[in-house]
């Protein structure tokens, strides 16, 4: 509003010193922070954050380690179900929800009440129903079935799967509402126009209304992959990285080497390699929605 | 101008909410509409319908067994889990589990229950959630309608600031707090707190101040009225809408948080999840499965209530968060 009137720092004051925050934030936090913590991924920092420049020596010993390894193996397993799931439910459970169903309200509060729930309860809960003395696999087992065995929490093959299923349940009702928003807005000429020439509704899901959903899905995807990087609260609730180091991930690595290990180098080093994953995500999305013009 | 503000009100609530039209549009699939209009009635228990409802029943199924457990489990005493389903109801029901967990409960440090996670996560919530609002509330209104050179720069790097995982800002951020005296107390938590809901909730609120109609503005800058007074008689009368919003989002979102409290407090000052997770996962004395559920219900709840309130502005916030971005 001011561009076309002559500049200076006080021009705008209120409106400059009510943004204070606002610039502190981005600045110093997010730039500076950013950079500071990448800067000293490059030194040999233990107790202390100390500028001892050591090259990639924190990065070479931290993709030497067996656990980090683990973690991003698992980070995969988790994220590629994680997103793929999420979208095939979410939208599934969309459709259904679009039919133009009695107690509509009622279906939604019971898909998305988990999401207001916070991932330590999540992962308290399901660590309990996963309990195989006393949950599913118990129960199974006294129904007779005694070599029914379904214990993914102690099981460090599946033990990654059990973390899936919980976050699963926490998160795809948030899905399952974005992919409605979606199909809510989408014009309803499409659906008269595809039934006039008799399309099976299948076919019109698949051929039409999916690809005119593309700009929800992007929206879903880099939301879901953000989150799926950052995942950190439900592992500690629900196996505690266990058993062994079977279900441990990036976010955890970081913690424990920054806070319980002392060893700040590798937990920056660590935290970088979490950051460049996101920005492989986030940047070319960030282009394609807001490189030719900002939509206000 | 208190005439304006009321006219405008009535026009705040009008914009549209996150569901158009969707209702009034009409007969797609000519499932339930009342009289005689559009196509040929259906039978209400169509293979269609049944094959509909019996897929959504199900999956409502799936996702209230976990509440169900939690609830039952709760209200079991011990021998009784230990012989039996954990689907089952109680035989006998006890509240005991909810006393204990509440007053008594033993996270490895001390034994005064959830009780003083309760307060503190209360404490942190309160004040957290209304300078966060504040600060994120002004400085969306000065985005929409002060704009100053540079404004939009430092936006998008706080937009961008969103996604970047926040382990890579833990680290500078204890420095920041250590070197004014504010780590591991309240306050830290407080601007911490502030500082990480800045990006999303300024989006909401300049994305509202923006769908605002424009003319407002200029009329009451023709009238005179400044930065501060046309935010306090003009912006805040209209936005009750998202200023509910944007509390269900920081309420939910302060109150589950974790990360932030294990690291930014001490011991003492651990929010209800952080001594959730050390009740239950502490590995001293015996498992007791119905204090634990009884317990992580008691965290749950909080956020429980506000959803179950309020609902479809639940529901709008997090896709006016989620899909505006």
């Amino acid at each position: 509003m001011a561009a076309s009137r002559p500049l200076s720092l006080f021009r705008n004051l209120s409106a400059k010193i009510a943004a204070i925050p606002m610039i502190l934030t981005a600045l110093v936090v997010f730039v500076g922070g950013t950079l500071w913590t990448v800067a000293y991924s490059f030194t040999s920092s233990k107790l202390l954050p100390k500028w001892k420049f050591v090259g990639l020596d924190q990065y070479e010993r931290l993709w030497d380690t067996r656990r980090w390894m683990v973690s991003i193996e698992n980070l995969f397993i988790y994220g590629l179900c994680m997103l793929v799931l999420c979208f095939v439910i979410g939208f599934v459970l969309a459709a259904l929800m679009d039919q133009k169903i009695r107690f509509e309200s009622a279906f939604r509060t019971i898909i998305l009440y988990p999401y207001a729930l916070s991932f330590i309860v999540t992962g308290l809960v399901w660590q309990w129903v996963l309990n195989p003395e006393f949950g599913v696999q118990g129960i199974v087992r006294s129904l007779g079935w005694q070599s029914f065995t379904f214990d993914p929490l102690y099981n460090a093959d599946i033990a990654i799967y059990g973390v899936l299923i919980a976050a699963l349940w926490q998160g795809s009702g948030l899905i399952m509402v974005l992919m409605l928003a979606g199909l809510r807005g989408i014009d309803q000429d499409i659906w008269k126009a595809s039934r006039v020439d008799g399309i099976p509704a299948w076919k019109t899901y698949v051929f039409i209304i999916i690809p005119m959903m593309r700009p929800v899905f992007i929206t879903t995807l880099v939301l879901v992959a953000a989150a799926i990087v950052k995942v950190y609260d439900l592992v500690v609730a629900q196996t505690g990285g266990g058993p062994g180091i079977a279900t441990e991930m990036p976010a955890k690595y970081v913690y424990d080497y920054m806070f319980g290990g002392q060893n700040l180098g590798q937990g920056f080093a660590a935290s970088t390699m979490m950051l460049l994953a996101v920005l492989i995500v986030v940047i070319p999305w960030a282009y394609m929605e807001f490189g030719s013009k900002n939509r206000g | 101008m208190a005439d304006l503000s009321t006219h405008l009100q009535a026009h705040a609530e009008t914009i549209p909410q996150t569901r158009p039209a969707a209702e009034a549009q009409g007969d797609r699939k000519s499932g339930f509409q009342p009289g005689p209009r559009g196509a040929k009635p259906r039978k209400s228990f169509s293979r269609r319908n049944i094959l509909l409802y019996g897929t959504l029943i199900m999956v409502s199924l799936y996702y209230l067994v976990p509440l169900w457990v939690m609830v039952m489990t709760s209200l079991k005493g011990m021998p009784e889990i230990r012989m039996g389903n954990i689907f089952a109801p109680p035989l006998e029901i006890t509240f005991e589990p909810w006393v204990k967990a509440w007053s008594e409960a033993c996270t490895g440090l001390n034994c005064d229950g959830l009780s003083r996670g309760f307060w503190n996560s209360v404490r942190i919530t309160v004040p957290s959630v209304v300078v966060s609002i504040a600060i994120a509330s002004v400085n969306g209104y000065a985005l929409a309608n002060w704009k100053f050179k540079g404004a939009d720069t430092f936006f998008t790097i706080l937009i961008f600031g969103a996604f970047i995982p926040y382990q890579v800002m833990l680290y500078p951020m204890v420095i920041l707090l250590r070197e004014i005296g504010l780590y591991g107390t309240l306050t830290g938590l407080v601007i911490v707190h502030s500082i990480f809901g800045m990006p999303i909730l300024t989006l909401l609120f300049r994305n509202y101040f923006t769908s605002l109609p424009e003319e407002l503005f200029k009329a009451a800058r023709v009238d005179g009225a400044g930065f501060w007074r046309i935010y306090v008689q003009i912006m805040l009368p209209m936005s009750l809408p998202i200023f509910v919003v944007a509390m269900i989002l920081q309420v939910t979102g302060i109150w589950n948080d974790f990360l932030f409290g294990v690291i930014y407090t001490k011991p003492d000052l651990y929010p209800m999840t952080v001594q959730l997770n050390n009740i239950v996962n502490s590995v001293q004395g015996v498992k007791e499965y119905n204090v634990n559920m009884a317990a992580t219900l008691l965290t749950g709840l909080v956020p429980l209530v506000i959803y179950l309130i309020s609902g479809k502005l639940f529901v709008r916030g997090i896709a006016a968060g989620a899909v505006k971005g």
